[in-house]
């Protein structure tokens, strides 16, 4: 009997762990975020990248010029290698967020693209981690862009800052996983905007662009809730080569960040296109 | 010997205290073209995505090539071929990227998917729009191109969901066209759809569904000939005169049926009781005799039409 080969690669799949919602085909979702963005907005794409830069001109050296040198742990730093890596941590995270809230939004509600792709024999779970693999792809070239920006600048501190990267990888991981879980519980636009909402006041006030420590002991305690805290300690600690055992906590909250998010988002597309 | 491909049992689906689908049988054998007819809400595309394997039913059984979408869900994907009834292509490709990236979400090599593209593009009369972002394409175009992406994998059965719903009739014209291709080449097909004349082009058999459950099953033809009669006489005497008129025409023939704008009269002979009419001295102000289509079947089934 002839079987197509679409039917014997699905059949291969049969007995693997969690073949219902999982048929191994991120590859293929990275495949389509390439060919999508060869013919992308430009000017959205390097707004990612340049947006940190202008960050650090404006604030690292403007600001920095009126400020004496800041005292970390022992080390005296200037200001602008104090922000670099809160903006590097602040990019991952914002690349992550576009492309998991308002790209995946749209993809969900208007152009039905993932109804399309579920039809196939796709899971959730394809869907889900190839999306927040294109993530974290983005997440990852504006990590290397800005340290390529940042490095020769004499800003990092230390060699444990090249693990900087790996650690923006995680920080967009978890921001993705988030952030397309809760889009795909959105229904309208309007409460997309929500999120922005949270986003700004969260880089304000996540130790950005002075130590936690400035705040009243409350405010310091809500900041400590906040994933953006934890992700400019993670990389601030890694440029600065201020190492320990807290940066393992740091990196923690990031993959329960991850598994909370991928669980919800597949959970929430099976609820959705497997009903 | 015909192959069974899909069949069901009992099959039920409910939304709550909704029931969408209501125990209904069925079967479709390989090479058919097979038919869900019915108003909106009937369950067709409930009973569709539930063959589809994205939705799971309730009760009952379902096989599609011997497969329970329950636990071969991704296996039984990959058998079909969908459409859906709102397209769900892929706005930021082209159509040949379109083509492509949906051949790999099966996981089908790249040489295979590339190799189809040529085909399909010339299947779906798309090739001067090969590089065409999608969402410059007219409907019609989009709806071929959906259809064109369901076969990049080779389906045994194709899934449409109201295939034409929404195109202009030039455009229904043409994608008939093309899907009459495929059932010659001997594909078969699971259509739904709320148009009585796509169900006549189109089914070699079909159900007739209303309120979840199956009200009747046939060929066309013969669902005309079971539930209907040969010809179908359309008189109007004007709004306020028909419900007066209605009376003395109901012993005139069969049966009729009463509408808000016309009355049918349903004859083997159309004409002849046309002239019984006028030599009654009841004088409708239009008239036409037609042959009995589905809708006839679906208003004698359930006293209501299709399109509401």
């Amino acid at each position: 009997m002839f079987i197509p080969m679409a039917v014997a690669i699905a059949e291969a799949r049969i007995g693997k762990r969690g073949e219902r919602f999982y048929s191994g085909r991120v590859p293929q979702l990275l495949e389509r975020g390439f060919i999508a963005f060869k013919s992308s907005t430009w000017m959205i794409v390097l707004s990612g990248f340049v947006e940190p830069v202008l960050y650090l001109l404006s604030f690292g050296y403007g600001i920095g010029k009126l400020l004496p040198t800041i005292d970390i742990g022992g080390q005296n730093i200037q200001y602008a290698a104090f922000i670099a890596p809160a903006l590097l941590a602040t990019s991952a995270m914002n690349g992550a967020i576009y492309d998991s809230t308002m790209n995946v939004f749209f993809k969900l509600n208007h152009d039905r693209v993932y109804h399309g792709m579920l039809a196939t024999s796709m899971g959730p779970l394809d869907v889900a981690l190839g999306e927040i693999g294109w993530a974290l792809l983005r997440g990852f070239s504006y990590a290397c862009a800005f340290m390529g920006v940042v490095a020769p600048l004499g800003l990092i501190q230390s060699v444990w800052g090249l693990l900087a990267i790996p650690a923006a990888v995680l920080i967009a991981f978890g921001f993705a996983s988030v952030g397309m879980a809760i889009t795909s519980y959105l229904t309208s636009f309007q409460q997309l905007e929500v999120i922005n909402v949270f986003l700004l006041p969260m880089f304000l006030f996540s130790g950005s662009f002075y130590p936690l420590s400035v705040f009243p002991q409350w405010l310091q305690f809500v900041a400590n809730l906040l994933p953006l805290t934890h992700a400019i300690n993670l990389v601030r600690g890694l440029c600065l080569g201020n190492l320990s055992f807290s940066l393992l906590g740091h990196a923690l909250y990031f993959v329960v960040m991850i598994i909370c998010g991928l669980f919800f988002t597949t959970k929430r597309l099976n609820a959705l296109f497997m009903k | 010997m015909s192959e069974l491909l899909i069949s069901a049992r009992g099959l039920t689906k409910k939304f709550g205290d909704f029931v969408a689908v209501n125990g209904i049988d069925f079967d479709v054998q390989k090479g058919e073209s097979f038919g869900l007819l019915g108003p909106n809400g009937a369950g067709k595309s409930t009973t569709m995505r539930i063959i589809g394997a994205t939705s799971q039913r309730d009760s009952g059984t379902i096989t599609i090539l011997g497969k329970d979408p329950e636990k071969n869900g991704p296996q039984i994907r990959a058998h079909l071929g969908v459409v859906p009834q709102q397209d769900s292509l892929d706005m930021h490709l082209t159509v040949v990227e379109n083509l492509y990236i949906y051949g790999r979400y099966f996981g089908l090599p790249r040489k295979f998917v590339k190799g189809k593209i040529e085909e399909l593009l010339s299947f779906a009369q798309l090739e001067e729009k090969r590089d065409a972002k999608v969402e410059t394409l007219s409907g019609g175009m989009k709806r071929r191109l959906t259809i064109a992406r369901a076969l990049v994998s080779e389906p045994e059965i194709l899934m449409l969901d109201e295939p034409t719903t929404g195109l202009d009739p030039q455009a229904r014209h043409i994608l008939w066209d093309r899907l009459f291709r495929l059932k010659e080449q001997g594909v078969t097909l699971v259509i739904t759809t709320h148009f009585m004349d796509e169900a006549e082009q189109l089914c070699d058999r079909l159900i007739v569904m209303d309120k979840g459950n199956i009200m009747a099953e046939g060929s066309p033809a013969s669902l005309i000939k079971d539930y209907s009669t040969k010809e179908v006489l359309e008189v109007r005497f004007g709004s306020d005169r028909n419900q007066e008129v209605a009376n003395k025409l109901r012993s005139m023939c069969e049966r009729t049926e009463e509408l808000p704008d016309r009355i049918l009269m349903y004859s083997d002979d159309g004409e002849a009781l046309l002239e019984q009419i006028y030599s009654a001295e009841l004088h409708p102000k239009t008239s036409l005799v037609r042959r009995s289509s589905l809708e006839d079947v679906f208003l004698r089934l359930t006293g209501r039409t299709l399109i509401e």
